[in-house]
This record gives structure tokens, C-alpha cells and sequence, in this order.
């Protein structure tokens, strides 16, 4: 057994603090330490994206992170971007454009989507299927979840625009 | 999927990396992004008593573009290499192949140095390096030292670094002429089935230099000086394709594996390379 460090991260606006093993993954500091069980674990490979969260800023794969190296981090899950009483955009158009099936790639999805819309708030189908090519779903094939982007990259865009 | 336990460091200078590289020797490993070194670790296929992250070292960020080199500190990640636009106009084959690499979370976080260092001749920028004569630099308890990319790769997984030394930068010569990153792969996120890297300068009709090698076709990245040769002097036409392939082919030394036999992989080699030229020369 190694020596636990003390980490604080925090995580959708709340600040954590704990001992924790420098080994500790994490996607498991979110699951199992903090009950934050929206990202999911698809793989152990660090191909699939369901664990995806948003690390200072970053889409990043939580499975291939040390909770050591994100000591001091902020970090964003689903549980953050929106709840049911205030869901965000991504959230709704997934609904609504049928953008997910079994739901468990899901939380991983829109994570990143909420990423790749800031990176480049219109993207065309191609520019969004290259976008999210780090994140695997078994069920849509796809094509209703880039639906479901360009829904919801529509629906940003006017909604800024009549913000402006 | 669980990897072992280990002490946790994370140094804020070089010299604090070196020191405790001094002091545990093969015990310890030095990690940049962790999108090779975690991934073995949870298969248990590493074994690293101490992790040295390398995040909060001064002085291995940076992208610096002079007048006659490139200089990447060695924690670049392919998402800055990506976005950069005076790396873009400098040396726009970087952003090409970067944009062939793993996926948008592992550009992310996966580091210039680490592909380069790791020595899985799977990684792109290796063969990449090559291409472009980059130097490396390597730095230990003994002092800095300057290694060819074309000097630096001796079998899978087995480098000119040694154990005790960090490499914290790449410079590369400004590419003249046209480029190309052509690669074959399976799927997004995939190693390459085959790949090439092709800089191509112009001088009249003619090609006047042409510097071409090769990903995942051997133990190594490849760097074929006889494809290259072949170019020179020609008007790149169909002989001057049929006799670089032919050149690189005497080079490489594919192994058989789930992405192909060896046969399959030599004629992909072959394609990967007539397409690389063909769009370098175009851009030339």
C-alpha cells in the first residue's frame, strides 16, 4: 500500500477534499468517492469516452487520469451542465432528436459536446462526427446524435443571438 | 483496468525531475499526458514504483517558431500543435498528422515528447521527426545533449535515451516545399496499418530535395534516405514513384498482426507512399 496524498479538487463548483492512493483513477473519485455516477466506464483501453469529463476546460478521458494529477483541478461532469430542472441545450436536443438509446454513452456524449460547441459553436457533420470520434456508442449509430448537436448548436446560436 | 500503487511526484524544475530520477533510478518514471504510460499501467504492463508527473515543470511548454527552426517544448500537446497558427503556416505537416492522432480527449492531454520518447513505433510523430531531420533534446544529471530523430529509435520501445535523462524539447529545421501525412488505419484513434511522412521542395520542373519515412512498418519509424533519393532530379512521374516505392519497400520490415499479414501491409505501404508524394508534389 503507498502512501495516500491529500487532494483537493473540485468538482461542478464544489470543493472536495480527501486522502486518497495516488493510483486512484478519476472516474472512481467520482463514482465511488463522490456518488457522482453520470460518467460511466465503457472500457479499459481508453478508447470509448464514456468517462468523459471536462477537466480545467478540457474534454479528457477520466479513466486515464490519476487522481494525483488532478489534485488542485476543476472538473465538470454531466451532473453539472444541467439537472432536470434546468436542463441545457444539449440535454434537451438529445431528448428530443432521440440522441440516445441505453443513455450510458450519454453522459460522456454531451460532456464533450458541450466542449466541441465552444471550440466551434457551428460545426458542420463532418466537423461534429470528427469531433466526437473519442466517444463510442453501441446504440444510435450516430446519426441522431449528430442531429442532436446540430439541434442544440442552433439553439445556442439564437439564443446568443438575441442575447446580443 | 487497476493499476499497481506508486509514490506520486510532481516536480515544479528539471532539476527536481532529475534528482529523483538519480535517486530511484529504474524504479522511477517520468509521465507527461499518461495516454501511453496509464493505459499500460492498468494492464499492468508497467511497473512504476515512482511516477514523475510532468505537468509543473518550468520551462517544457512553448511552441517558438524562428526564422530557421521550430522549437516544441517537449509537454506540447497535438491539441496546441493543432491549433496554432504560426506552427500551421511554419510547418503545417505537423497539424496534419496531429489531426490523424488518437482522438479530440487524448489530443487533449498526449504530449509531443511522449509520442516521441515512448518508442512504440505505432506512435506518428516519430517517423514524423524523421522526416523533418528534428533533433531532440535530452537532459540529465550529466549535462544536455542534442539527438537526430533519425539517430534516436533502435527497436520497439528502445530509444537513444537513456533512463536517467528527460527528453524536454524537439527543433525542427523550417520544411521547405510540399508535405504530406498519408496514413491507412483502421478506425479513428487507430495505429497506422501503414504511413507515410513526405516533404517535397521544388525547383523548376524538377524535385530538388525529398525526405520520406515511414510509421509502423518495422520495429522502428523508418526513414527511407534511397525513397528519398529516387525524387531528386525527377519530374516525380510514374517512374520516379515506382522507384522510391521501391526503395522504401527494401526498407521496412513489417510484422504480421491484426491490422494485416505482411504482404498486405507491404502493398499498403506502397499506396500510403504514392499517395503521399503525389499530394506533397501537388503542394510543392
Amino acid at each position: 500500500m503507498t502512501k495516500k496524498m491529500h487532494i483537493t479538487i473540485t468538482v461542478n463548483g464544489k470543493e472536495e477534499e480527501f486522502l486518497a492512493e495516488p493510483r486512484e483513477l478519476l472516474i472512481y473519485t467520482l463514482r465511488e468517492r463522490l456518488n457522482i455516477t453520470g460518467p460511466h466506464i465503457g472500457c479499459d483501453t481508453s478508447h470509448c469516452g464514456a468517462c468523459t469529463v471536462t477537466l480545467n476546460g478540457k474534454s479528457v478521458k477520466s479513466c486515464t487520469m490519476f487522481v494525483a494529477q488532478a489534485d488542485g483541478a476543476e472538473v465538470e461532469t454531466i451532473e453539472g451542465i444541467g439537472g432536470p430542472d434546468a436542463l441545457h441545450p444539449l440535454q434537451v436536443a438529445f431528448k428530443e432528436h432521440h440522441g440516445l438509446q441505453c443513455g450510458f454513452c450519454t453522459p460522456g456524449m454531451i460532456t464533450r459536446a458541450t466542449k466541441l460547441l465552444e471550440e466551434i459553436p457551428n460545426p458542420t457533420e463532418e466537423e461534429i462526427r470528427f469531433g466526437m470520434a473519442g466517444n463510442i456508442c453501441r446504440c444510435t449509430g450516430y446519426q441522431n446524435i449528430v442531429k442532436s448537436i446540430q439541434a442544440a448548436a442552433a439553439e445556442m446560436s439564437a439564443a446568443k443571438e438575441a442575447a446580443e | 483496468m487497476i493499476p499497481a500503487g506508486f509514490e506520486y511526484h510532481r516536480p515544479r524544475d528539471l532539476e527536481g525531475v532529475l534528482a529523483l530520477l538519480d535517486e530511484h533510478g529504474d524504479d522511477a518514471r517520468v509521465m507527461a499526458g499518461g495516454h501511453s504510460l496509464i493505459p499500460m499501467m492498468k494492464l499492468r504492463m508497467a511497473d512504476v514504483p515512482h511516477l514523475i508527473d510532468l505537468q509543473a515543470v518550468d520551462g517544457l511548454a512553448g511552441i517558438e517558431i524562428g526564422a530557421d527552426e521550430i522549437r516544441l517544448g517537449a509537454m506540447v500537446t497535438q491539441t496546441e500543435i493543432i491549433g496554432h497558427a504560426g506552427l500551421a503556416e511554419a510547418a503545417p505537416i505537423l497539424r496534419e498528422a496531429a489531426l490523424q492522432i488518437a482522438d479530440p480527449q487524448v489530443r487533449n492531454m498526449g504530449t509531443v515528447g511522449g509520442n516521441i520518447a515512448n518508442g512504440d513505433p505505432g506512435n506518428d510523430m516519430p517517423g514524423l521527426m524523421q522526416c523533418l531531420d528534428a533533433r531532440f533534446t535530452l537532459v540529465g544529471s550529466g549535462g544536455v545533449r542534442e539527438v537526430a530523430a533519425r539517430e534516436f529509435y533502435e527497436a520497439a520501445y528502445m530509444t537513444a535515451r537513456e533512463d536517467e535523462e528527460v527528453l524536454t524539447a524537439v527543433t525542427i529545421p523550417r520544411p521547405a516545399g510540399g508535405h504530406a501525412y498519408e496514413k491507412q488505419k483502421r478506425k479513428i484513434g487507430d495505429y497506422a496499418t501503414a504511413a507515410a511522412a513526405v516533404q517535397i521542395a521544388k525547383e523548376g520542373r524538377a524535385c530538388a530535395s525529398a525526405a520520406i519515412a515511414m510509421t509502423n512498418l518495422s520495429d522502428t519509424p523508418v526513414f527511407s534516405e534511397g525513397a528519398g533519393a529516387a525524387l531528386v532530379g525527377t519530374a516525380v512521374d510514374a517512374a520516379a514513384l515506382a522507384a522510391a516505392s521501391e526503395a522504401m519497400l527494401g526498407d521496412i520490415d513489417p510484422t504480421e498482426d491484426n491490422r494485416g499479414p505482411v504482404a498486405f501491409k507491404r502493398h499498403v505501404a506502397g499506396v500510403i507512399l504514392r499517395r503521399a508524394i503525389e499530394r506533397a508534389w501537388s503542394r510543392a
